[in-house]
């Protein structure tokens, strides 16, 4: 609106000329960059998305099933965390995210170290551990299932043939959520493998050849150059998988339904469950406690790698 | 030199046996299984088939529920395609106009950009304002959630790509008297090729394999999409004893993501990675 007056007050003529017309004033330059080329894209974006998560503030204080909404103040929020089992998710979400997250960086990192070094098979290597990615999530847990079947799965046929008892994966209450976490990291290791080999790969040579010529380690190397200079690339990573870990859904469903028991609920879980029973007032509760975790945990996660990759 | 060449033998050979076990061996599982008798894939045994029946388990699940699958397929193929379109005509108008006009309401829509990166959508408010707009459980309706909540990712795509042309063109073809429209889907559109390719390969693949949206939204089997009847036949198929038949239905959806990821390697490596350098 300003640059409007501006362009006005510098040049009233120009008010009454034509649009198309070339010429090389500062608001015939600017209005070849239409601002409603964003109404397209604002309007899906306001209509089902900005409106219903709006809409989700007051809807998780109410009582809302298919037939009326009553408004009850914070109850949702009471008994979503003084609920044992509920509460249990929020845990689980946590744990979850941190787990993948964690794995993710350690074994994305030290895998994309391994594919930028000398090796035989390189692009091999790099194309099957990227894969999983674009399997289908629902597969991939149905596949798992499968592998991890107590008695007749082949991880424990594998293990039995060291004398190991294999637990019950994904039938033990204490295990469930861990099995399906380290799914979790066997499909989605490869995107944080590509990040980091992406941001190694963009480390400019000449400091591997200064390091070379000064006769630096390997280990020198990769304490001093690669690890400090992939910072960037582990913000990403770090990123990408806790909202991807927060938010996750379809494996835990495809695995476990937050099953057995409750034990490997997360909020996603619980949003599904209590929509499916009709409580839609707490699954939306569900749904903004979600978004308040996500919001809490990815503002200080951003900042601290903003302020890291400054001061590098 | 020859240590060096030693130790890239010997660690590429290590390398290559775990990934064989971690990586190959469940989807080595997938096909055998699939290729199996009910009886045999029931033992879930990592064992070559006894007889070779994978055509046979295809056709059957093909064929299963009145051929419900085919149209699933066909669900999922509009529901890509369309979906795919949307968000990439949108955000690329988007894209291009908030990297090139400077105004003071760019921080405002870059923020509201990252929070559709960040922020979870409210299901249940989501599927009362589809109620009113009467499209819930019509694909329509699926096509344009699917199109929103990826809106986000593919702006950022394009806002990066549209920084590399320089604007020299632009006033270029504002001198030869191209009209604003005329200047993006002419001159600006076509330069935009591979962030495009890049943008419609990932987000096929994302939305092909989507399960929670098409769960919440498009629930019922006359418009299933392919990742709906998987999750319902793994029940029914589980109960029955007919193992063989969800993992031949199981091959069957992993071939198209593994046909895009065989044409399009680069461009999805290339979309993965952006933002992994800036961070």
């Amino acid at each position: 609106m300003t640059d409007l007056r501006q362009t006005n007050a510098a040049r009233p003529s120009t008010k009454t000329t034509s649009r198309p017309r070339p010429s090389r004033t500062r608001r015939q330059r600017r209005s070849i960059y239409p601002s409603w080329f964003y109404i397209p894209a604002a309007a899906l974006y306001i209509v089902l998305f900005a409106v219903p998560t709006f809409a989700s503030l007051y809807f998780s204080l109410t009582r809302w099933t298919l037939f009326d909404v009553t408004f009850i103040g914070f109850d949702n929020f009471v008994q979503f965390f003084s609920d044992p089992q509920l509460l249990r998710s929020f845990m689980n979400t946590v744990v979850f995210a941190v787990v993948t997250s964690v794995a993710k960086v350690v074994l994305g990192f030290a895998l994309a170290v391994l594919l930028t070094s000398e090796l035989i098979g390189r692009g091999y290597l790099r194309a099957v551990t990227f894969f999983p990615v674009l399997v289908s999530t629902i597969g991939v847990g149905l596949t798992f299932k499968a592998l991890l079947d107590p008695f007749d799965g082949i991880v424990n046929g594998a293990l039995a043939v060291f004398g190991i008892q294999g637990p019950g994966w994904l039938t033990d209450p204490n295990l469930a959520l861990l099995s399906v976490a380290v799914v979790d990291v066997w499909k989605g290791l490869g995107i944080a493998t590509l990040v980091y080999i992406a941001g190694i790969v963009a480390i400019p040579q000449d400091y591997f050849e200064a390091a070379r010529v000064d006769g630096a380690s390997s280990w020198n190397v990769f304490r001093n150059i690669t690890f400090p200079l992939s910072w960037p690339a582990t913000g990403t990573v770090i990123i990408l998988s806790v909202i991807g870990g927060l938010r996750s859904f379809d494996l835990i469903w495809a695995m476990t339904k937050g099953g057995p028991g409750f034990s490997s609920d997360v909020i996603a879980s619980v949003i599904y469950k209590q929509y499916q029973a009709g409580f839609y007032g707490l699954s939306t509760a569900g749904n903004v406690v979600l978004f308040i975790v996500v919001t809490a945990v990815m503002i200080p996660i951003s900042r601290l790698i903003n302020k890291r990759s400054l001061d590098v | 030199m020859s240590a060096l060449t030693i130790r890239r033998w010997t660690v590429g050979t290590i390398a290559i046996f775990v990934s064989v076990v971690v990586f190959l061996v469940p989807f080595a599982f997938i096909l055998i299984t699939a290729a199996k008798t009910a009886p045999e894939a029931s033992q879930l045994a990592f064992t070559w088939p006894a007889e070779w029946q994978l055509w046979n388990n295809i056709g059957a699940v093909i064929a299963d529920r009145n051929g419900i699958l085919v149209r699933a397929f066909i669900n999922s193929l509009v529901l890509t395609v369309a979906s795919v379109a949307v968000m990439v005509i949108f955000a690329a108008m988007v894209g291009y106009v908030l990297q090139r006009k400077r105004s003071r309401w760019n921080p405002i829509i870059n923020f509201f950009v990252l929070a559709g990166l960040i922020v979870p959508p409210a299901v249940v408010p989501t599927i009362w304002v589809l109620q009113g707009l009467g499209i819930f459980k019509t694909l329509g309706g699926l096509i344009l959630i699917e199109a929103t909540f990826g809106l986000s990712f593919c702006i950022l795509l394009f806002q990066a790509f549209v920084a590399t042309i320089p604007r020299e063109l632009d006033e270029a073809a504002v001198l030869d008297g191209a009209g604003p429209i005329r200047l993006f889907f002419r001159i600006v559109l076509p330069l935009l090729k591979p962030v495009i390719v890049t943008v419609i390969v990932v987000q096929s693949v994302a939305v092909f394999n989507d399960f929670a949206n098409p769960l919440y939204f498009l629930p019922g089997d006359a418009n299933a999409t392919v990742q709906l009847t998987l999750y319902a036949y793994a029940s029914s198929a589980t109960s029955a004893g007919a193992l063989n038949l969800l993992f031949a239905d199981i091959l069957l959806i992993t071939i198209p993501p593994l046909i895009m990821y065989i044409f399009f390697n680069r461009q999805i490596v290339a979309g993965m990675t952006s933002g992994a350098i800036k961070g």
